[in-house]
């Protein structure tokens, strides 16, 4: 039995310390304590299950796939679309054909910039954003607002960190053709109560995007369910390899889109009068893939649906609240986002100490933390902040690495206070 | 790992109570630095009397180590020859950066209290931001200075 069905025994909530067994990197030792690693919105770690199939995917199958008659590739090409459907059934996508293996959320989201937006767009178009964004889903429609003349708009956001919805409304226009929307902040930790902004848009015909790099593993996500066109995520924060992620895009959007990238794979057939293009999703898929990375993913999908995440999101909403009265009873910390719904992040200034200089003093006691903008200038500037500092917490952490973090900021304010 | 070797009083010091820290109408050069990953971001002014820094000075805001460096900067640097406070700059350059610099307290002085950065890799560009600011004002460089 694994530590992930050894810890789902345990109703109702989570066994913690089983599932720290299982995730190798969290036992060592960082100058000279126990590491304690609240920096998983940047990125989570890996369970040894994760590890396993990268490695036993290396050391026994690796062929390429979608070409070989031999035996390696078939079984490479099977381990590959297998992972394909862990990911389709994660997300609740109709059909494989709807799931296109990228590098990221960044590369998910430039694909539909560059072949779902640049061919729509003409001067005076316009795409909505939120000020909560991460640069990711900024930077590539800026990008393509340069190739067509569209303007980007960005919805405010509000004092406690949410998304502005009557502000949303007014700037939705006939001329809007996209709304890009994060669903949960990776600088504030706000869920974006997405539904209302998704039905407000397709009463419009606006197709959505979401972002959904921190919700991913966090949240249970059912794209028929949230009803949006696009939705991206990465693997790497969900317990993933690096260098893979997610594009699920509705089928007849995909359809309709031309290629974004020419090669190998994403062709049926290539002459130099003509080229045909593959069928979906390979189609957006040229070159050979992260195979590993994809195997390594659909690995890190059954240990999440193992461990459940409804039961994942309870113990790290557990985290959250226990995590946010601690830091609030410190005196000069301020919480930087106060949503009223959140995942497990909390960014937070601590006054006469630069989050800098907290996150070295951290270091030091073995607690890995994120000092910043976070990819998310916008909202800095919005609080009028260089930075923050950024505990954000995975199911595996605990209550005793909250005091210890509690306790780290205390001797931080001996040390420069 | 010796946080106390990083942050020694001089360094708590000057943070709670930057030197020269002001506006410098009067200044014959000015330069900015700006780390725009880590937020540092500093203003340093210089006034100048032929080849002789007469006055220094800066604002800004950031890290502990940046502005205890710009601080300690304005205080070793004011009153020397420009081509002294070059060579002070490859000095505190060599102490930052190069593990088996010869330190030699005599010319650093009080900025040797920043030699304990060296074992802080990720926070070295902190406290040179201010340096190659004025490295950057006394060549009449407009562009901002990073270090990052």
């Amino acid at each position: 039995m694994n530590a992930a069905s050894a810890a789902a025994l345990d109703q109702p909530g989570l066994d913690v310390e089983a599932i720290r067994r299982g995730f190798p990197v969290l036992a060592q030792i960082v100058h000279g304590k126990p590491l304690c690693y609240l920096d998983n919105a940047a990125s989570s770690q890996r369970p040894q299950c994760v590890i396993d199939a990268v490695s036993d995917y290396y050391e026994t199958t690796h062929a390429n796939v979608h070409r070989g008659v031999h035996a390696l590739s078939q079984r490479a090409t099977d381990l590959f679309e297998g992972a394909r459907e862990k990911l389709r059934g994660f997300v609740n996508a109709r059909s494989v054909r709807e799931l296109v293996f990228v590098r990221g959320t960044t590369e998910a989201i430039n694909l539909v910039a560059q072949s779902y937006a640049r061919p729509r767009l003409g001067p005076g178009d316009e795409i909505l954003v939120s000020r909560l964004e991460h640069h990711a889903n900024i930077v590539p429609w800026q990008m393509v607002c340069q190739q067509t003349g569209a303007l980007l708009r960005a919805i405010p956001m509000t004092r406690r960190g949410e998304v502005d919805f009557e502000a949303f409304l007014s700037l939705l226009s006939e001329r809007t053709r996209l709304l890009a929307l994060t669903h949960v902040s990776n600088a504030l930790g706000t869920i974006v109560p997405v539904q209302r902004y998704i039905a407000e848009a397709r009463r419009r015909g606006i197709p959505v995007l979401l972002d959904g790099a921190q919700a991913a593993p966090h949240l249970a996500v059912d794209v028929q369910a949230l009803d949006c066109d696009f939705y991206c995520f990465s693997g790497h924060k969900m317990c993933g390899p690096t260098g893979i992620g997610v594009l699920y895009g509705r089928e007849e959007l995909l359809a309709a889109m031309p290629p974004w990238q020419g090669g190998g794979d994403m062709i049926l057939a290539v002459s130099f009068e003509r080229t045909v293009y593959n069928d979906l999703p390979y189609k957006f898929e040229a070159g050979t893939p992260h195979i590993a990375g994809a195997i390594g993913l659909g690995a890190a999908v059954d240990y999440l649906q193992e461990l459940g995440l409804d039961r994942i999101a309870t113990a790290e909403h557990d985290l959250l609240e226990y995590a946010t009265a601690r830091l609030s009873s410190i005196a000069g910390l301020e919480i930087i986002g106060t949503a009223p719904e959140k995942a497990a992040v909390l960014s937070f200034t601590l006054e006469g100490i630069h989050p800098h200089d907290l996150g070295t003093i951290l270091d030091s006691e073995g607690i890995a933390i994120r000092a910043g903008h976070h990819c998310a200038m916008p909202v800095m500037e919005f609080y009028g902040v260089p930075a923050t500092a950024r505990a954000s917490f995975a199911f595996y952490n605990t209550r005793t690495e909250v005091d210890r973090l509690v306790g780290a900021i205390g001797l931080a304010r001996e040390m420069l206070g | 790992m010796d946080l106390n070797d990083l942050y020694r009083d001089v360094i708590v010091d000057h943070n709670r109570h930057p030197r020269n820290f002001r506006p410098m109408p009067e200044a014959d050069r000015r330069a900015e630095g700006f780390n725009p990953l880590c937020g540092d971001r500093l203003t340093l002014y210089v006034k100048l009397d032929g080849d002789r820094i007469s006055d220094v000075s800066f604002q800004g805001s950031g890290c502990a180590i940046s502005v205890a460096s710009a601080s300690l900067l304005t205080e070793s640097v004011k009153g020397k020859l420009v081509a002294d406070a070059e060579r002070l700059f490859s000095a505190v350059h060599a102490m930052l950066t190069k593990d088996d610099a010869p330190a030699d307290p005599a010319a650093l002085g009080k900025l040797a209290a920043l030699s304990g950065v060296r074992a802080f890799p990720a926070r070295v560009k902190c406290a040179s931001l201010c340096w190659h600011t004025l490295d950057a004002a006394l060549h009449r460089q407009t562009e901002p200075v990073r270090t990052e």
